[in-house]
């Protein structure tokens, strides 16, 4: 006899915990399977040791570099990774157990092991069975892949991926990073900072390519100035493997050139996790990019019963979007009518140095659609909070329906960019315009006053500039 | 513990009351036989007196609200005592659901409440009658107690630029709150679909609600089960047409602009006229008669497969050279069925007219919700008595059709009596 639970959800990452938490809490009898520890790439090996990282990172250019001029005398200051390292799976470590205390806490069941669905909403755990009484949730999610076809398939050596890099005992000399998404370009930073000599490599035409071009370039620009190679619109065609280097030939601008590199970070590219999962069996589909088929507002797969939320759903692969996704299908299995999901709204933040954070189109992309826009910019230069950090970098950019004033995208390049993006999230989840994000008082000095004034700038009315 | 007051069956037949006025105030003492209410029952308007003394600590229903026979209105208590929870208007009053808002947790039950007695009824947000006994509806329409549509700013914005009116679109939003795809999707009334600002009548409303009285919801019920949902009746009159044909002769001088027909002029004095006769300028509404406080004359224009009334907004406030440009335009649009809906529609009052097709008098079909429609017959010269003598005149058949539920006849009688002396006088139209 199959134990039974009203929920099952398949995968303990920021979708599938969030979701169970959201399930007990409406009463359902909630269970998690997961192979791992609980809280999934994000806590374990993604967003919350990276920030660990960066933080060291952060810390150790505040000091070799800023220091002095704040009044601060310094020397023999050193940068260890492997320190840096141990402190980031600590904190890691904290937060998979907060999770495993929330299961608790909601009397959410935690099945260790891989789960495989079978027929009529069954899940079998090695030898265990276990019945959903009115739900599966896949929340799977991802994991990295390499670039196998030209020759870069990730040896946990000299081709490592993110996995290998948040273990490293000690930063490489030289490292060259494949793909310059918030992964690469976190990384990047992070090694930088640690002495590495650093080459980023993107194919696209700019770094962040998902990003305003004007966030990409004050990027590029910083980076550069760190001393971080940028070499963006850059195609590898070759890679030499050996056994302690990697020599990579590098395609940009019709030049060739050629990298001798310690590492190599694969920072491109991920692949879901659908493998021997049963779907056939249960009747779930794949999308033609290989993603689970659901239905975009239900997150409802091809089988009746069976949802999918996360990374293994489809794009953008985010956290954020995966929580959010697992509380609106926990609230749909509980015969509630959640508030459809405004994918348009979902922030992205890349936590390098200065931050990069949007929301919203790109300017490119309001050209693209032939909207009538207004671009208002304020720089953090003008702003005296910002210089009173000496984080004078980067600026804030909305852009704005030129007649009603809807805020179409906003972006943020500078220190704290990943919390201010907030502000300008709750204005356009309740369609506030540049007007209301204006009348709303800005404490000063603070750096959200950037952002009233880029609000004003918009309108041709900035005050400090 | 608290009395309840409850509607009570006034006269044999009546079914429901509408609440008129409170005699008593909340926190007033009361004593037995105290007239607490007037209540308009089916015939006349009588008195709902106190049953027990106290005081009374609750009006469960405001004035102006009409409630079934035996539901709660309201307690009657010792002072200060508390006033379950239920019967709080606060707690009862219906919130707008959005189809995406969760059922909210079932309300405990009140154990004060005897279990024959029907639930206490939600303390409707329509406000007391004014003097007049009409009540303008602000704009926007409250669309709850806090009297305020809830809607985002930018679909605010959007709503006001393109002259929808917000309290017509229902909202998706956090408790319905109206958001942008809302505007999308909703067959969102244009309100003022004008392009310049237009000066406003009445207290800046377009319209004002009027609730129906006993009288006329009776009059209504027995007129339907006469002759038709529409109960028409029709009023027919002659009119001299000389001084019109002169004035447009006057003005064909001009030269420049479009040309005035008679028609243009006809619906112009018919806004006039509506403008004196607002009785006549209104909507049959069901459970209310909306008395519009602006004018919008629909024209019925022939087209290949049949007919569309195109409406002339705000048409007494534009000028014949307007009228006559929008007429032109609005009836080549038709004909090519190029009309948007929203230029078609919300019209307040209607002019058909058959004169260029040799008719002398015909009764037009009223285009509902509006409830009166003015047919036109031909201009033709004939032999008249005219100052003493028998003499040859342009004469013109005007016949209205009314629907009697709104337009009683000697309503419609005084309103066709103006449009008359201005088509004979036409200086009167602008004056």
């Amino acid at each position: 006899m199959a134990t039974a639970f009203d929920v099952i959800i398949i995968g303990g990452g920021p979708a599938g915990y969030v979701c169970a938490i959201r399930a007990a809490q409406l009463g359902l009898s909630t269970a998690v399977v997961e192979k791992d520890k609980l809280g999934g790439v994000c806590v374990n090996i993604g967003c919350i040791p990276t920030k660990a990282l960066l933080h060291s990172a952060y810390v150790a250019n505040l000091v070799a570099h800023d220091a002095k001029d704040l009044g601060i005398g310094v020397s023999g200051v050193t940068a260890d990774y492997g320190v840096a390292m141990r402190r980031s799976r600590k904190v890691s470590e904290q937060n998979s157990k907060g999770v495993e205390f929330l299961m608790k806490k909601h009397k959410i069941t935690v099945i260790k092991g891989t789960g495989v669905m079978g027929k009529n909403r069954t899940v079998r755990v090695g030898p265990d069975e276990y019945q959903a009484r009115k739900a599966i949730v896949i929340a799977t999610g991802s994991r990295v892949k390499g670039i196998p076809q030209i020759g870069l398939e990730i040896n946990k050596t000299t081709v490592i991926s993110s996995d290998e890099a948040l273990f490293l005992e000690q930063a490489p000399k030289t490292l060259a990073v494949i793909g310059a998404g918030a992964v690469g370009c976190e990384f990047a930073d992070i090694f930088n900072a640690f002495g590495t000599k650093v080459t980023l490599i993107e194919v696209l035409p700019r770094i962040l390519p998902i990003e305003d071009a004007e966030s990409s370039d004050a990027l590029a620009k910083t980076y550069r100035k760190r001393g971080i190679t940028v070499l963006a619109g850059a195609k590898v065609t070759k890679a030499v493997v050996g056994k302690d280097k990697v020599t990579l030939t590098i395609e940009a601008g019709g030049k060739t050139e050629t990298v001798e590199v310690e590492r190599v970070l694969m920072a491109a590219g991920r692949a879901v996790n659908i493998e021997s999962m049963g779907f056939e069996e249960a009747g779930v589909k794949l999308t033609d990019r290989g993603f689970v088929k659901v239905d975009p507002v239900t997150l409802q797969t091809t089988a009746p019963g069976v949802y999918c939320i996360g990374d293994v759903a489809g794009p953008p692969m985010l956290a954020h979007k995966g929580s959010r996704e697992g509380i609106n299908v926990a609230e749909l299995i509980a015969g509630k009518h959640p508030h459809p999901i405004k994918y348009d709204n979902v922030p992205s933040v890349t936590y390098c140095h200065p931050e990069v954070a949007s929301i919203g189109l790109t300017e490119d992309q309001v050209k693209e659609k032939k909207l009538d826009y207004q671009v208002g910019r304020f720089p953090f230069s003008a702003n005296g909070r910002a210089r009173s950090t000496g984080e004078t970098e980067g600026f804030v950019k909305i852009i704005r329906d030129k007649k009603y004033g809807e805020i179409l995208g906003a972006h943020i390049v500078g220190s704290h960019a990943s919390e201010l993006i907030h502000e300008l999230t709750v204005a356009r989840e309740n369609e506030y315009t540049v007007e209301e994000v204006d009348l709303a008082i800005h404490a000063h000095p603070t750096l959200s006053e950037a952002i009233a004034e880029a609000a004003l700038d918009s309108m041709g009315r900035v005050i400090h500039i | 513990m608290a009395t309840k007051v409850v509607m009570e069956a006034l006269s044999p037949t009546m079914e429901e009351g509408r609440l008129v006025e409170w005699k008593k105030g909340e926190g007033e003492s009361v004593a037995v036989g105290d007239v607490l209410a007037e209540v308009e029952t089916d015939k006349a308007v009588m008195e709902l007196v106190a049953r027990a003394g106290g005081t009374l600590l609750k009006q469960v229903v405001p004035a102006g609200t009409t409630v079934p026979v035996s539901q709660l209105v309201a307690l009657i208590g010792e002072p200060g005592e508390q006033v379950p929870a239920e019967t709080n208007g606060k707690e009862t009053t219906a919130k707008p659901k959005g189809p995406a808002e969760a059922p909210a947790a079932q309300p405990t039950p009140d154990e004060n409440r005897p279990t024959s007695m029907p639930p206490a009824p939600p303390a409707e947000p329509r406000p007391a009658p004014s003097p007049s006994g009409r009540q303008p509806v602000p704009a926007p329409k409250p669309s709850q107690p806090g009297g305020r549509v809830k809607a985002s700013p930018l679909a605010r914005r959007i709503a006001e630029e393109r002259g929808i009116d917000l309290s017509s679109v229902s909202g998706t939003g956090p408790e319905g709150r109206v958001v942008l795809r809302d505007l999308e999707t909703a067959g969102a009334t244009p309100a003022a679909a004008i392009s310049r600002a237009m000066p406003r009548t009445g207290d800046g409303a377009p319209y004002t609600d009027t609730p129906l009285t006993q009288i006329r919801k009776t009059i209504a019920k027995r007129l339907v089960q006469s002759i038709g949902p529409v109960p028409t009746f029709y009023l027919t009159s002659e009119v001299d047409m000389e001084r019109v044909w002169d004035a447009r002769e006057a003005l064909k001088t001009l030269g420049d602009g479009p040309k005035v027909s008679f028609n243009d002029i006809i619906i112009k004095a018919v806004a006039s006229a509506l403008r004196q006769h607002p009785a006549c300028n209104a909507w049959w509404q069901d459970d209310h008669i909306r008395y519009w406080n602006e004018v919008h004359v629909s024209m019925a224009v022939a087209v290949e497969e049949g007919l569309i009334t195109p409406v002339i907004r705000h048409t007494d406030l534009k000028t014949l050279r307007e009228i006559a440009a929008e007429t032109q335009d609005l009836a080549a649009r038709a004909r090519e069925r190029r009309l948007r809906p929203e230029e078609y529609t919300g019209g307040t009052f209607s002019v058909s007219n058959l004169g260029m097709l040799d008719i002398v008098e015909f009764t037009a079909i009223i285009n509902p919700p509006e409830t009166g429609i003015i047919a036109v017959g031909r201009i033709a010269q004939v032999p008249v008595a005219h100052e003493g003598a028998m003499t040859i005149r342009r004469r013109m058949r005007l016949t209205m059709s009314c629907d009697h539920r709104v337009i009683d006849g000697a309503t419609g009688a005084r309103f066709l009596q103006t449009l008359k002396a201005m088509l004979e006088n036409p200086l009167a139209i602008v004056y």
